[in-house]
């Protein structure tokens, strides 16, 4: 288990308050001038020194996506940073606890990172549904900026940066990067082409980046402690501290901090208390949240929870949201469920996606009861992969992965609910060989 | 309009809101004034709530958003439609949204629901008393403190058919039962408490 010494959100609970005064003697904002001394370059060398992977889920190395803004902004074009703070993700629920716990990481990290991507500002898009937690952030922003450590003179660094809050109002898609760019310019949130990238036209077609929560709030540690310190956490290409979220059926869910690469089992006994019923009663476990692929107990059980070792099971870590099912679950309906979210989701921009998603969840629908013919089980696989890839973003790939992976692992149980349906007798082989 | 709810024929600000309005659209760069078409439907839909006691969005408000922004009514029109916070339609004096995804689900969602519907509740209308609205919602984002809801701004937690029957009959009675865990976890940590960070969190 990680050492609490180890941890980055020491206040991760709320048992301390969120406030300036508090954050500050958890150690935030202390000498934080002397964090931007450093320069820009030597910042993003130290944060792809220590090994930061991208924790909104797709895990792209956090400082080589800051080495990508330009190196010279035009000051006709300035450089922005924008949070992603639209957690919306089934199972994802740890920026929120950074957000209404510890807000000064996170404004204190923009600041960090907005600096070393030479920024002009920070806008932090949260999501909609988070009206208590937008509250505690536009109430720490306030507290930052009479301090003087954001604004004019950030730190007396002699730099100057603003932070915006802006509220999203319930759209799942504007946590896909470009589509929250169009919400922030006050449109509908429909994802871009790429090219161009937002580091080349992004947020009112200035250069940008858009990095999680999570990243932008573990960079002032990750400074002052060293890039070595973060990179001897974790396996290899998987370095560092990690929030958790696991939720469904264990003895206790939680969100916690802990090392990347963590077992599964070591994960759930020590802080969730074990799998509710044991651990015999373990169906199958949606590792990183609801776009990525199921595992089946087996195979799960003593995996690191880490980036690689994930992809390897043909799943992910995501944003480490762990959605535990056990012997109980309805696995056909729980999946069915994610479908019916993607369907409603769905920005209607990409045909594939607005027809397909829909499509898809009418015969998960008919699948639950095993209201269905046994060919479409392939056709519906087959409709998954031509949606997968064929749409301008993931959300496509994201409403086909749960079902392929459904059907990867437990195609018998589907097989069996439209034998069941039709009633088809099954006879016990030793009675037909007779 | 609809549903007996009042019309609002003409909008504007109340003095605080003006205020706020011209706050919210200062924080974005001069000419990108359309930034703040969001904060400002969401300024004006509780604006209504105070002034008509339903969240809602009627067509002149948006018109009147939009005006104000120097944008096409469409413009802001597809915005009100395209985000679901935006109620284009009246709503009761709570709106009670049971996140029925997955890992809710998977923690009782449906008796929640249940529990909803028992108390005379309706997916997308108004109990007659105007009090209540049911919606089943896509994930809130608290889901290891699942089974929840949300109730205008506040979230209940860790949620049983009785724990939120309880908080409708609270409601029903001019209460305001206290948001957050419903089984005094704190956050979400641990049921019983923290597994880590003994010493900060006193229970070393």
């Amino acid at each position: 288990m990680l050492a609490d010494a180890d941890r980055i959100f020491t206040n991760l609970y709320g048992f301390q308050p969120w406030n300036l005064e508090a954050a500050r003697q958890r150690g935030d904002w202390e000498d934080t001038k002397s964090l931007l001394a450093l320069g820009p370059d030597a910042i993003v060398d130290a944060i792809k020194a220590s090994g930061l992977r991208g924790r909104g889920g797709a895990g792209f190395p956090t400082g080589m996506k800051w080495s990508f803004m330009p190196k010279t902004p035009n000051p006709a074009r300035p450089s922005y940073l924008v949070v992603n703070a639209d957690e919306s993700e089934p199972g994802s629920c740890k920026d929120r606890e950074i957000i209404r716990h510890d807000p000064h990481k996170l404004i204190e990290g923009a600041l960090v990172a907005g600096f070393a991507m030479r920024a002009s500002a920070a806008f932090i898009y949260i999501r909609g549904e988070y009206v208590r937690e937008a509250e505690t952030l536009f109430a720490a922003v306030r507290e930052a900026y009479a301090a003087g450590l954001i604004g004019k003179n950030a730190c007396g660094s002699g730099y100057d940066f603003d932070v915006v809050v802006h509220r999203g109002a319930g759209a799942y898609i504007c946590g896909e990067e470009t589509a929250m760019i169009e919400s922030l310019e006050g449109k509908k949130g429909q994802p871009r082409l790429k090219p161009p990238f937002p580091a080349g036209a992004g947020l009112y077609g200035n250069p940008t980046t858009v990095n999680n929560v999570e990243s932008i709030a573990v960079a002032p540690t990750i400074l002052r402690r060293g890039p070595a310190w973060f990179a001897a956490i974790g396996r290899p290409k998987n370095e560092g501290t990690k929030l958790f979220q696991i939720s469904g059926h264990v003895n206790r869910p939680c969100v916690v901090e802990d090392a990347m690469s963590v077992p599964f089992r070591e994960l759930i006994d020590t802080h969730c208390g074990g799998i509710r019923g044991g651990w015999d009663n373990l169906l199958a476990v949606i590792p990183g949240g609801s776009s990525v692929p199921l595992v089946p107990a087996a195979q799960i059980i003593d995996c690191p929870m880490d980036f690689d070792a994930l992809r390897d099971l043909k799943s992910g870590l995501g944003t480490a949201a762990i959605i535990v099912m056990d012997k109980s679950t309805d696995i056909v309906r729980a999946i069915a469920r994610l479908s019916y979210f993607y369907k409603h989701e769905s920005c209607g921009q990409c045909t594939p996606c607005r027809e397909g998603t829909g499509w898809m969840w009418r015969v998960m629908e008919r699948l639950v009861t095993g209201d269905a013919e046994p060919h479409e089980i392939d056709l519906l696989l087959e409709v998954t992969t031509e949606i997968e890839g064929h749409t301008i973003c993931a959300l496509g790939d994201a409403a086909a992965w749960p079902i392929q992976g459904l059907i990867r692992h437990f195609r018998p149980e589907v097989e069996a609910r439209i034998a069941r349906r039709k009633g088809f007798v099954q006879v016990p082989q030793a009675i037909a060989a007779g | 309009m609809t549903d007996g709810a009042p019309v609002a024929t003409a909008f504007a600000w109340t003095a605080e809101n003006a205020a706020e309005a011209a706050r919210i659209i200062a924080l974005y760069p001069a000419g990108r004034q359309a930034s703040a078409v969001m904060p400002l439907l969401w300024l004006a839909q509780g604006q209504m709530r105070d002034a008509t006691g339903s969240a809602w969005l009627p067509v002149p408000v948006i018109e009147f958003v939009a005006r104000q922004l120097g944008m096409p009514y469409i413009r802001a029109y597809e915005v009100a439609s395209f985000y679901t916070m935006y109620n284009l339609k009246p709503v009761g004096r709570f709106h009670v949204q049971v996140c029925g995804t997955t890992p809710c689900q998977l923690r009782g969602s449906d008796e929640i629901m249940r529990a909803c519907k028992d108390k005379g509740l309706k997916k997308g209308t108004i109990t007659e008393d105007g009090l209540f609205t049911l919606s089943e919602v896509e994930c809130l984002g608290a889901c290891a403190n699942a089974p929840m809801v949300q109730i205008n701004d506040d979230n209940y937690e860790d949620l049983t058919h009785a724990s939120m029957t309880a908080i409708l009959e609270a409601l029903a009675r001019g209460e305001s039962p206290a948001p957050g865990s419903q089984i005094g976890r704190t956050a979400s940590c641990p049921e019983g408490g923290p597994t880590s960070l003994l010493e900060m969190t006193g229970a070393r």
